[in-house]
């Protein structure tokens, strides 16, 4: 299993061996159940559909209903496809959880994150806006956006104001901290994208594994 | 919170309690420190002037004077390298954080004696 559905729990730290303390996400990485297996046979590669966390009967839409009573699980938050390990077999109604990343050192967090909402170009892309006093009055403001009758257009991708956040983001080779196969929880250093409680896809890091 | 998170959080703190000491304190903190594979005891000393946080993130600020020169050490109450923290008097302070101090130099910065003159406590007492 090459990746697993979770869910972010929060930060805190830990002490490692040294004694030094070290900023950790609690991520909630399974139970997760296999839903479907697709195979080089019927779709040409082959992966398994996960699904994670409870979703009562009445939220669930009838396709999703059937989806998941052909495989004889229950209903499913959320259902991701993940690549398989080489070799690797598994049948639909497996449950796999924390302890895939037993061996694992790297993992990389893809989610999404906080929606900021519109916001001006200080902060969505760093802009230093115009000085605070002495009869300024561009204190925030992007300045010119451009030339005059030529080319009388703005150029594509000039950054503006506009709506931050709230999008796909990788966080690349995050360090395993610790592995709580008892509580299907992982420790990695450092932070994930998005707010408490939102779902991720931990993977194992796909640029630190081609090293090793 | 989350209840795993807790969890996370009390085996990281300190099995055999806190130390106890409170603001306005002069304290020996004893750190542990490893050179290679021995490991010795150094010891600073001075005021405690902030305790932040709670749980097992909390953080205590030591500061002293050290060859005419300020110096403020943050540790994490809960670390490992703390061996213990002694405690050798008590300052009568009316602040929880007593960042004022940093101003003062010489005998300005010297607190007055008996922590329990203004506690609640101690005055109900009286």
């Amino acid at each position: 299993m090459q990746a697993l559905i979770g869910k972010k729990l929060g930060m805190t730290q830990v002490y490692d061996a040294q004694g030094v303390h070290v900023p950790v996400t609690a991520l909630q990485v399974g139970p997760c159940v296999v839903v479907q297996l697709k195979t080089v046979a019927k779709e040409g590669y082959d992966a398994a559909q996960l699904g994670f966390g409870e979703r009562k009967a009445k939220n669930a839409g009838k396709a999703q209903e059937g989806h998941c009573k052909k495989a004889g699980v229950a209903l499913q938050r959320t259902l991701r496809e993940v690549q398989l390990d080489a070799g690797e077999s598994l049948k639909v109604g497996d449950v796999v959880g924390a302890a895939q990343f037993k061996d694992v050192t790297f993992v990389d967090v893809l989610g999404v994150t906080k929606g900021r909402g519109f916001q001006g170009v200080v902060k969505r892309h760093g802009f230093g806006g115009g000085p605070a006093s002495h009869g300024h009055m561009a204190h925030r403001r992007p300045g010119s956006i451009g030339n005059r009758t030529w080319p009388s257009r703005v150029f594509k991708n000039r950054r503006m104001g506009g709506h931050m956040g709230f999008v796909n983001v990788t966080t690349q080779n995050l360090k395993v901290v610790q592995v709580r196969e008892e509580d299907n929880v992982i420790l990695v250093r450092g932070a994930v994208p998005g707010p408490t409680g939102s779902i991720l896809l931990v993977r194992k890091a796909i640029k630190k594994a081609a090293k090793k | 919170m989350s209840k795993i998170l807790e969890k996370i959080r009390q085996e990281q703190a300190k099995k055999e309690g806190v130390p106890e000491f409170t603001i306005g304190d002069t304290v020996h903190v004893h750190v542990k420190i490893k050179e290679g594979d021995k490991e010795r005891v150094q010891l600073f000393t001075g005021t405690v002037i902030a305790r932040n946080g709670r749980g097992a993130t909390e953080t205590f600020t030591v500061r002293r004077i050290s060859y005419g020169e300020g110096v403020e050490r943050v540790f994490p109450v809960h670390a490992p390298c703390l061996a213990k923290v002694e405690v050798e008097k008590s300052g009568r302070v009316r602040r929880a954080k007593l960042y004022y101090l940093r101003k003062r130099t010489g005998k300005a910065t010297k607190l007055d004696e008996g922590a329990e003159a203004e506690t609640p406590a101690a005055k109900a007492k009286a």
